[in-house]
């Protein structure tokens, strides 16, 4: 079993190991730096680090002031307040003028665990998405979570990066691994079906591949870092090669990663679609591995699902 | 304040009221009222304030200007102008398709804006991070925003106060365009925002109150402002909504409405006699 780091703590290692290398990089957060993890930051460059307190509207402007004197802030909060409590001024003061504001968003989704539903956001992904020119990164793993850190340091721009806070093996591990912002990564091949997923769900869809291969089915797996802007190249390439597509996110089925996969595929290469996310539904307390299991986020759900899309064929 | 000095500031101020009501009655909407209770502060501002270049707009070492009462960009865009940032020929294209003017301040478009604004309540945070920065990197430019009374309404605002005095930023001045009205309006009956200035004391900042119509007061406020250590400073600047255009005056109406062309003939006339009567 591969080693698990939840993505928050790799968030918090990378702004303090590129907090040395990039001298802008500041780091705002809203009461939350022991979870979000940007006290790590806080503990080599405590005069780079600004609590705001518990507000996050005014956190998020601050970060887009500083940024237009050349400085590059990562704000940090909880994925439901940087998303929801804050979404207009994200919106009007980072997004409308294209500000160079790096989102820090952990907690994210239905692994927040026994804080429950209140703190549960599958809606952000989808939130971010409806921003013109915001890029919205959703790392699988530490090493992904690091690198794309980095990635966000050297693009000049928004960016809205999406941390979890459950532990999560390490996938990506490789003398290879390269992350390119925009460019998503096929990890295994297959010529029946693909598996387009974001997040947790990248682990657990390369275990339903082997799951569908015991039955006689080949999978594609395609790991989606970045959902937008969305890899339109390898989605079509896959749609057309193996014609039918699994989408694996851990947020709402509604405008999150299945529906920029669908809109695409609509318009151009028609191909059954069947979106694995929270359906519609609002998230509930437990412990986060319990939870992956009663929202279906499992290798055995995703290969049902799998194979649903092949039936559509 | 010499009597010469104070002259040619009350004629830019009328040159940039009749710039705002060109704008407004060009683009047949827009926001009149609160554009000219702000003229005479943004006119101190650029003119006389704020150590800025024109011809370079974007100098790092520059002092910024936030409007986080955004909707009164016309009284901003014609400052602009006759500072020199870009034609005054083109303030009547305001609010017009196709027109880099925009309807609430656009950075990205209009040179001499420093931040988009217009929803309220964030352009005073911006105006935080802005003065975050000069600290931060041991710069000596200073950071202006002007808020309007009614706005002060947002939540926002009292997490930008908190934020500004926590981090003793002394390097930033808020103005509180008071003018006592927002659209439904008095601000007292609406939802009673008062007292601005025990609130603002009680957050951590300096506070001073003036007239936002007289030179000389806005001259020493912003003096005061700047000798001012360790704490951010307000200035509650009394105005009156409309001034200068008599039936515009002291009317929560004209909020947001432009004028009428025997309105807007009115209102030229007013002006220019009040310019050439100075």
């Amino acid at each position: 079993m591969a080693e698990a780091i939840a993505t928050r703590e790799a968030y918090g290692k990378a702004l303090a190991e590129f907090g040395a290398k990039y001298d802008k990089l500041v780091v705002l957060d809203a009461d939350l730096a022991n979870a979000t993890k940007t006290d790590t930051f806080k503990k080599v460059f405590p005069g780079r680090h600004f609590d705001c307190g518990i507000a996050e509207a005014n956190m998020m402007c601050v970060a887009a002031g500083l940024s237009t004197a050349g400085y590059i802030p990562f704000a940090s909060t909880f994925a439901m307040f940087a998303s929801g409590r804050a979404f207009e001024q994200v919106r009007n003061s980072i997004g409308y003028p294209h500000l160079n504001v790096k989102i820090g968003a952990t907690h994210a989704g239905i692994t927040v665990g026994e804080d429950g539903a209140s703190h549960q956001c599958n809606e952000d992904i989808a939130l971010m998405r409806t921003i013109p020119g915001m890029t919205i990164i959703n790392p699988s793993d530490a090493v992904e979570a690091r690198a794309a850190v980095e990635a966000a340091i050297n693009y000049y721009g928004p960016v809205y990066m999406r941390f979890g806070r459950m532990a999560v093996p390490v996938i990506n591990d490789t003398p290879d691994y390269k992350f390119e912002l925009g460019k998503g990564i096929q990890l295994a091949d297959g010529k029946d079906v693909t598996i387009i997923a974001t997040g947790l769900c990248v682990e657990p869809a390369l275990r339903a591949r082997e799951l569908l291969a015991n039955e006689g089915v080949s999978a594609r797996v395609v790991n989606i870092h970045t959902i937008k802007p969305l890899d339109e190249e390898i989605v079509l390439r896959a749609a057309a090669e193996t014609g039918a597509i699994v989408t694996a996110e851990e947020a709402t089925v509604i405008g999150g990663l299945g529906g920029a996969v669908a809109e695409l595929l609509s318009e151009k290469r028609p191909t059954p679609v069947v979106k694995l996310g929270v359906n519609d539904v609002f998230g509930k307390s437990g412990p986060a591995k319990e939870l992956v299991v009663l929202f279906g986020f499992t290798a055995e759900n995703i290969a049902a699902k799998a194979k649903a899309a092949i039936a559509l064929k | 304040m010499d009597q010469c000095k104070e002259k040619a500031l009350r004629r830019t101020a009328a040159d940039v009221r009749l710039g705002i009501i060109e704008a407004v009655y060009n683009a047949k909407s827009g926001h009149p009222g609160g554009s000219l209770s702000i003229a005479d502060v943004l006119t101190y501002l650029y003119f006389e304030e704020m150590n800025i270049d024109p011809k370079n707009p974007k100098w790092e070492d520059r002092d910024r200007f936030v409007l986080s009462k955004g909707h009164t960009s016309p009284a901003l865009y014609s400052v602009l102008a006759h500072r020199g940032y870009f034609p005054v020929e083109d303030l009547p294209t305001f609010r017009h398709t196709g027109s880099y003017l925009q309807g609430h301040p656009d950075m990205k478009g209009v040179p001499g804006v420093d931040m988009s604004s217009g929803s309220l309540g964030q352009g005073f945070s911006v105006a935080c991070g802005m003065a975050l920065a000069a600290k931060l990197s041991g710069k000596s430019y200073r950071v202006y925003t002007a808020v309007g009374d009614g706005e002060s309404e947002e939540g926002q605002i009292w997490e930008a106060a908190m934020f500004a005095a926590h981090y003793h930023l002394d390097n930033l001045v808020l103005i509180i365009d008071w003018n006592g009205l927002q659209i439904d309006g008095r601000i007292t009956d609406v939802m009673n925002p008062t007292p601005h200035d025990e609130k603002l004391r009680a957050f951590g900042w300096n506070v001073i109150s003036i007239d936002a119509h007289d030179f000389n007061a806005i001259e020493a406020a912003f003096a005061l402002a700047r000798g001012h250590k360790g704490q951010p400073t307000a200035i509650i600047a009394k105005s009156t909504k409309g001034k200068g255009v008599s039936f515009m005056e002291d009317q929560a109406g004209w909020h947001g409405k432009a004028p009428n062309a025997e309105q807007y003939e009115v209102a030229k006339a007013e002006l220019t006699a009040a310019r050439d009567a100075i």
